[in-house]
């Protein structure tokens, strides 16, 4: 019961840490401007924290998994659709596992 | 992200800017083919997020509440007894930080409202309809609830599909067997490909993912997520400078 009153207030952390991130942009415009730089440093945060996110699974788990991401990101550049580049990633992902079992 | 912002003009022109219900309508019109995929991005969080134990009730509260789909995937990879509850707050903080600089980008459209209406909206704030919105703005329309009216729609897709996938995983036993743990990596890599703006990204994400799988192997937990992110945008900042 304890650990479930623990997520609830993380939960409701999130909600507000979320939320003055929301608020924050329009509150500093009217007081003050961001300097370029820092603007180019937050704009670079949601591509390098995703590209931190995969690299372990990408790069050091195994041939599946490597072979997968290139197929999904091949198929995301060509296609642009989320559900299809997923849906291949995960298909690949499964062949190319159950080839390696079969090969061991 | 910053060509959005760049190419949009900072400042509304003389024309005055409107908040009405023709406007959210159009915006919740215009979100409707985003939602199918905002959908089935939650349908996947929902399956992952019964893997990491959460109930239906959490990712109802974590969906309604907190509504940010990447900050709450990531936080699922943190999501183990006993909460690491700093990491997740600082995480969620650094994926969202990009919020900052949408919410900053958008303020113009917002100065004539009351706090009430710009801090509302504020609130329905997601990459998806933050897009469509400077769309609208930069092709003349001058309606602000556009970002209200359409950000309702990917709050109804969002919490709907994450509940409703999160029921789904009580099924899907053993998704490793079907190669659906690689879901996770999968949707992440292509959110990757819609954020590459061009050569000066290749860079910061090197540094990013060399970091991130030297972190990965030498410390415990997620931290080499925080720190291959900030690594990252470090060398892209201090790029940038020069």
């Amino acid at each position: 019961m304890q650990t479930n009153f623990l997520a609830l207030l993380t939960i409701f952390g999130m909600a507000l840490v979320t939320y003055l991130t929301r608020m924050s942009g329009l509150w500093l415009m009217r007081h003050m401007t961001l300097s370029t730089r820092m603007k180019a440093g937050l704009g670079y945060l949601p591509g390098t924290v995703i590209v931190a996110i995969v690299a372990p699974t990408v790069f050091s788990t195994g041939l599946s998994e490597a072979g997968a991401a290139l197929a999904t990101v091949l198929v995301m550049a060509r296609t642009r659709n989320v559900l299809l580049a997923m849906i291949v990633g995960v298909g690949v992902v499964w062949g190319l596992r159950l080839l390696q079992t079969h090969l061991r | 992200m910053s060509n959005h912002i760049s190419s949009v003009s900072p400042q509304p022109s003389e024309e005055p800017v409107a908040f009405d219900l023709k406007g959210g309508m159009t915006g919740a019109r215009q979100a409707l083919p985003v939602a199918l995929s905002v959908g089935a991005y939650g349908l996947v969080f929902g399956v992952l997020a019964q893997q990491a134990r959460l109930s239906i009730l959490e990712v109802l509260l974590m969906s309604g509440l907190v509504f940010a789909g990447s900050a709450q995937l990531i936080v699922l990879s943190l999501w183990s007894m006993p909460l690491p509850i700093a990491a997740i707050l600082l995480t969620t903080l650094i994926v969202n930080l990009r919020n900052l600089l949408m919410g900053a980008a958008i303020s113009p459209w917002f100065s004539r409202f009351s706090p009430l209406k710009a801090y509302t909206s504020i609130f329905f704030l997601a990459d998806e309809n933050w897009a469509l919105t400077m769309g609208e703005f930069a092709k003349g329309k001058r309606n602000a609830a556009f970002l209200l009216g359409s950000g309702l729609v990917l709050y109804v897709a969002w919490v709907g599909s994450t509940v409703i996938g999160r029921a789904l995983g009580d099924v899907v036993h053993d998704p490793a067997r079907f190669g659906l743990d690689f879901a996770f990596t999968a949707v992440f890599l292509s959110l990757l490909v819609g954020v590459w703006k061009g050569k000066s990204d290749l860079l910061p994400w090197v540094v990013a993912a060399i970091v991130a799988v030297g972190a990965a192997h030498f410390l415990p937990g997620k931290w080499y997520i925080l720190l291959g992110g900030l690594a990252g945008s470090v060398v892209g900042m201090v790029r940038h400078a020069d």
